[in-house]
């Protein structure tokens, strides 16, 4: 006979400790490492809230500031690897066991990590993936997040920045976990309550805001007419037949460019209404030309950007915001949107190979998947019509009947056959194969599977995958659109140019665009000055991407 | 620096009668164009002075296809190159060309 409410008894056990050092709800920050090791037992898993943008980096640092001797062998379960106190926690040997999702800036650290067998491995997820298990068999015992404000109650207000803590404190709480939460000042009454506080067990006052990366701004006095080429190829020859109204796009400059041409290049072609009407997508700076221009009448976000804040809620016909008025993001339903309801995933990667994987991994880095890999791919569980996603799959499979015929996402990988210090897009093989072999790995990160992936344009024109028939169609395809590349330059000319009469390739030339018209004029904004000017000031950019 | 030169058979005479044209800059990543009118109209020279070594195959490919492609007859190219990628020089060849062939004022 089993003895039922064990998980139940063993948590009151741990908030009875908690409570030791503190008062009601309310941790002292002196106090926060005697409380965090009077609440983490060694061997729990641990969510330590972080993503590619926000950070509980106050709990983050508290936490590596422990001793191994109190608490060990912690399995870290979380989105981001991004602060160094992150692998500071593993380099102690207070962590052993990781799973997650991102690792941005410390890609290179983790990478040696790995191989110096500090960090053992469970696996590299997507967002929605760990997520999903965070629901299934990765459920924290302990969530270590971050708000804006608290009440005494443990009501917490996230601001714009909600992102991941919805999900995480739903897993953790509702599974008999502790919730902490550092926020940066505790009220008396919140502006709005993101996570109600019987969810929340204790309340941190750091006394600073929790730190964000402003990772969507894009300055556009950095786009090169390349990318503007690349971009005019892909609105004229993808959005417009396609008639793309709702998608997600990356955040490399072709597709900042492409933002920027919208109210130009785009209104030109008289597209307006016509496709971008709808995102998923942050509040990226080069997206204001085309919001005050009234292209977009709706956009749901993962999380927020580092001086959006006043703008969005400025446009709050556009944005999802909350009685407050700031925004409110949320990566899990936005990923699903993306995954679900829209129709185009466009963004850059950093290889493409002949079959037309593509990585963003190079050898001595793991920078993780984030979310790209739902963007980016074609969901088989997908029911409703629309006019892309019909389209796209007929292209794929002309002969067969209609009404049985599954439609296709638009996965669209953009960008220059030369990278920084000339580095190839196209390559014989994956760097992920090596990193894969190096750390023993079952699986190649690969960022968009082949399969997956629609289109691939570069400044040398657009290859549709869509409409290849075999796997030497396709590997010529890519070839033909691989500029002076080696991969570009061992083309079979006469298939690549046979591929270009069916369509499967376009030139600039065919689709009526000289690339000499590529002109920064073109662009809405030229400057981090003028986006903010066309915001009507309020927009206000981060100082590091202030040059006046 | 690197140097490469090649003597290029060009099918189409640049237009226009301008003596001489300039585009670019020389930076990081960037180059600078000077193009002058001072062949027989059936042939093009390119002269490069490069920052980046080992892509004299790269170089070669590109100015073919703009030999090629372009209107190239009748002009001496001088190329100072920053280490830019090759579709930035296919680029600014093709607006060297373009400016050279406008009207004079």
């Amino acid at each position: 006979m089993s003895d039922w409410g064990m998980q139940k008894a063993a948590l009151g056990e741990r908030l009875a400790a908690g409570r030791q050092h503190a008062k009601g709800k309310v941790v002292p920050t002196p106090s926060l490492g005697a409380f965090l090791k009077a609440v983490i037992r060694s061997g729990d898993r641990v969510c330590l809230e972080g993503d590619n943008q926000k950070q509980a980096d106050i709990l983050a640092s508290a936490l590596a500031s422990l001793e191994p001797g109190d608490v060990r062998d912690l399995h870290m379960v979380q989105s981001g690897v991004v602060l160094s106190a992150h692998l500071d926690i593993f380099e102690k040997g207070i962590a052993r066991r990781l799973d997650f999702s991102y690792s941005g800036p410390q890609s290179a650290r983790i990478a040696r990590m790995l191989f110096g067998g500090k960090i053992e491995l469970g696996a590299v997820h997507t967002y929605l993936e760990l997520f999903a298990r965070y629901f299934i068999d990765l459920t924290p015992n302990v969530a270590l997040i971050a708000a804006v404000s608290a009440d005494k109650d443990g009501n917490l207000y996230t601001g714009p920045n909600t992102e991941d803590t919805p999900t995480v404190v739903e897993a953790t709480s509702y599974k008999n976990g502790v919730v902490v939460a550092q926020v940066t000042e505790i009220v008396d009454k919140v502006p709005r309550v993101d996570i109600p506080g019987d969810l929340v067990h204790f309340v941190v006052e750091a006394n600073r805001p929790f730190y964000v990366e402003p990772l969507f701004t894009r300055d556009p006095a950095a786009i090169t007419e390349t990318q503007i080429l690349t971009a005019m190829l892909a609105i004229k020859g993808i959005y417009a037949p396609y008639g793309v109204r709702r998608l997600n796009h990356g955040i490399g400059f072709n597709t900042a460019a492409i933002e920027l041409l919208l109210p130009t290049y785009g209104e030109k072609l008289g597209l307006k209404g016509k496709v971008c009407t709808h995102f998923a997508l942050n509040p990226h700076p080069t997206m204001i030309p085309a919001i005050e221009s009234g292209w977009v009448e709706q956009i749901h976000c993962f999380g927020s950007e580092v001086g959006m804040e006043d703008y969005v809620a400025a446009r709050s016909d556009v944005f999802f915001t909350g009685p407050d008025g700031s925004l409110r993001s949320n990566r899990a339903f936005c990923q699903t949107a993306g995954l679900y309801a829209c129709d185009m995933f466009i963004g850059s990667t950093l290889q493409i190979d002949l079959e037309g994987h593509s990585s963003t991994v190079t050898t001595s880095r793991i920078a993780g998947f984030g979310g790209a890999p739902n963007m980016g791919s074609d969901p088989r569980g997908r029911r409703h019509p629309s006019e892309p996603w019909l389209k796209a799959g007929a292209e794929a499979a002309p002969g067969t009947n209609a009404a049985l015929r599954r439609g296709r996402k638009l996965v669209v990988q953009i960008g220059e056959t030369f990278g920084e210090r000339n580095t190839p897009l196209f390559v014989e093989r994956l760097d992920a194969l090596e990193l894969a072999r190096k750390l023993d790995l079952d699986l190649a990160p690969v960022m968009v599977y082949s399969d997956d992936v629609t289109h691939i344009v570069t400044e040398e024109g657009i290859a549709n995958l869509l409409m290849c028939r075999s796997k030497d169609e396709r590997e010529q395809a890519i070839r033909g659109v691989a500029g002076y590349t080696d991969i570009g330059r061992a083309r079979d000319a006469k298939l690549v140019e046979q591929l270009r009469q069916r369509g499967v390739i376009q030139r600039p030339e065919d689709l009526g665009i000289d690339p000499l018209d590529a002109d920064r004029n073109l662009l809405a904004a030229r400057s981090i000055k003028d986006l903010m000017l066309a915001s009507g000031g309020l927009y206000r950019p981060p100082s590091r991407f202030r040059n006046w | 620096m690197e140097k490469l030169s090649f003597r290029l058979a060009a099918p189409r005479s640049a237009g226009g009668t301008r003596a001489q044209a300039i585009v670019g800059v020389v930076a990081s990543g960037n180059l600078e164009v000077l193009l002058e009118r001072s062949l027989p109209p059936d042939i093009c020279t390119i002269d490069i002075a490069t920052a980046a070594h080992g892509f004299g195959m790269v170089w070669d490919a590109v100015v073919r296809d703009f030999a090629a492609r372009r209107s190239a007859g009748g002009l001496r190219i001088s190329i100072n190159d920053g280490g830019a990628r090759p579709d930035t020089v296919a680029l600014r060849l093709a607006q060297g060309v373009r400016k050279i062939e406008e009207p004079e004022r």
